[in-house]
């Protein structure tokens, strides 16, 4: 079985996020990136395949060589090779199209990435990769089986889970519970020397016309201050909820 | 020309997002000098769309259509906006909505912008306000293609009543080949979820262990709330991971949320700072919670909340 997981180069979870050039731009200064957590799921679960059903995983994703580090720590943890697209990741379709083509050209069996990634949060690529290819498709994956050409799947439905069975080839976008947190792995000192002989080949981007612009970004407004109410007198904060804030 | 909404209905009965989406809809139908058009699949009946601005109501009605697919569902919402010429298409951020949007816009060759909060500010070149950054930030964007096809997200827009007198039509769309197969659907019953609900109770690790959940399950029945963690209580195996919510977990933009023994790290907040009012429990003042909060109450949530419940039923008794 042949497995690519699609990887988002992001600002770390605990990052402050600023912008620059007139609010124009993400600021990235000083800001540390990482494999988008979404992903990680995704990765994790692939190298479970690896170890116990003899799959390839090959990780791939569109950027600049500023993204390299981030699969290089993928490779770290256990990928056989990488792919970088050499491309802006204008957009989310943009993004869709220059992976299609990249899943066309290594006849991939399943195709895992996380649903969304943390910074621009479209959780558009894989559906979108799914229809470009007309491949099978399960958003909001957490659990997957493989036996010979036959995935069960389970998705998060709102209250709820659906499970779900489909022939390869299968698109995934996963996230908790598709690996469980404690699962996730660090990679290890032996990983990182062995990461940097593993092959990370570069794609030229087949240029994609941009089908969305970000023109502004702006921060959460600043908030007011928290009123804060003593524990002794409750029934001003069902006050406050009830008369101020509407909203029992 | 039209704008077309998706409705999306569970056992023929609209969802609130349903109408929220027509709502919104409606507006943007104004924005442009067009019709509004609403796509709705086996749902018995359809009339209260009209309240809400629909003015004129697709209907599907397809047994295959019974169990939700993505697939399906995608194409069809193609075939509509091309029937209808329709510039903006316009989806829920539902499960399901979440699901087959971006496929509809591959299909339809659309730009897309999900998490969207806002009216767009401008029509031409189309821009809309949307959520970014894990809820840390917003962005304007614009999207360039002829058709667009935005996702609401949830509550943000609200529903607003807009009574016209509109027309309904059977649609008898193709529907196109799936061989993925859902097999069953388990759904927790006579609970809220998260993702309807208007007020959501949410604890953490301050509350010691999971035998403790009983009084949180208890305010949050008194509210008529759904129930929440945060990640470390989740990762701990105290409750469900359908209950984590926060920057990796689900997102909360309900009206009322209420975060008991929870610190308030910064990937916490930023699942949850979409909802309009926070109240927050916590014996530290110095909890980074009280910074994002609008209510506060520094003290003991196993003092506070057996109190706060008692209250609550008296005030309940008194406003019924």
């Amino acid at each position: 079985m042949k497995i690519l997981v699609c990887i988002s180069h992001v600002p770390d979870t605990t990052s402050k996020i600023n912008f620059a050039e007139n609010d124009s731009k993400f600021d990235s200064n000083g800001v540390q990136f990482v494999i988008n957590p979404y992903d990680e799921f995704a990765l994790t679960r692939a190298m479970w395949f690896k170890e116990k059903q003899g799959a390839t995983v090959t990780v791939a994703t569109v950027g600049n060589a500023a993204t390299e580090p981030t699969l290089r720590k993928a490779l770290a943890i256990g990928a056989d090779d990488a792919i970088r697209v050499n491309a802006e990741a204008l957009d989310g379709f943009t993004v869709a199209k220059e992976l299609a083509e990249v899943i066309k050209n290594g006849s991939y069996d399943l195709v895992l990435a996380g649903k969304e990634s943390i910074d621009y949060n479209g959780g558009m690529v894989p559906a979108m990769l799914a229809t470009l290819l007309d491949f099978n498709f399960v958003n909001a994956c957490i659990g997957l089986e493989i036996e010979g050409d036959k995935a069960t799947i389970s998705r998060e439905i709102d209250g709820g889970k659906e499970m779900l069975e489909a022939k390869l080839p299968l698109i995934i976008a996963g996230q908790k519970g598709l690996v469980e947190e404690k699962d996730l792995r660090i990679p290890n000192m032996r990983g990182i020397m062995m990461a940097r002989q593993k092959p990370l080949t570069i794609v030229e981007s087949s240029n994609g016309k941009a089908t969305t612009s970000i023109v502004s970004f702006e921060k959460q407004p600043a908030k007011s201050a928290c009123k804060l109410v003593s524990a002794d007198n409750l029934d001003e904060l069902i006050g406050l909820l009830h008369n101020e804030a509407k909203v029992i | 020309m039209s704008v077309l909404v998706f409705a999306e209905s569970s056992e023929g009965k609209f969802k609130k997002t349903a109408l929220e989406v027509t709502s919104y809809g409606k507006k943007v139908a104004e924005q442009l000098g067009t019709n509004l058009v609403v796509l709705t699949m086996n749902s018995s009946d359809s009339s209260i769309l009209f309240n809400y601005g629909a003015e004129k109501i697709l209907t599907v009605t397809n047994d295959a259509l019974k169990i939700f697919n993505a697939k399906l569902v995608a194409n069809i919402v193609k075939q509509a906006a091309e029937k209808e010429s329709s510039q903006v298409v316009i989806i829920d951020s539902n499960a399901n909505g979440l699901y087959f949007a971006p496929m509809a816009a591959a299909n339809l060759n659309a730009g897309f912008a999900s998490n969207v909060i806002a009216l767009p500010s401008v029509t031409s070149p189309f821009t809309v306000k949307r959520k970014t950054f894990s809820n840390k930030a917003f962005n304007n964007t614009q999207i360039l293609t002829d058709v667009k096809v935005i996702s609401l997200a949830k509550n943000a827009f609200g529903l607003v009543e807009n009574k016209v007198s509109g027309t309904t039509e059977e649609f008898s769309p193709v529907l196109v080949d799936s061989n993925l197969v859902s097999t069953s659907i388990e759904q927790t019953s006579g609970k809220v979820t998260i993702a309807d609900a208007d007020i959501v109770v949410s604890a953490g690790r301050g509350l010691k262990g999971p035998e403790n959940w009983g009084m949180i399950e208890e305010l949050a029945s008194v509210l008529g709330a759904a129930t929440a963690c945060s990640k470390p209580v989740s990762d701990l195996g105290w409750r469900p991971h359908g209950e984590h919510v926060g920057q990796t977990g689900k997102p909360v933009s309900s009206n009322l949320y209420i975060a008991i023994g929870i610190s308030g790290a910064i990937q916490h907040l930023a699942g949850v700072n979409s909802s309009k009012v926070k109240v927050v429990i916590n014996t530290d003042p110095e909890a980074p919670f009280f910074k994002a909060a609008d209510y506060g109450i520094v003290g003991d949530a196993f003092e506070v909340v057996p109190k706060l419940i008692e209250k609550l039923k008296e005030f309940k008794a008194n406003n019924a």
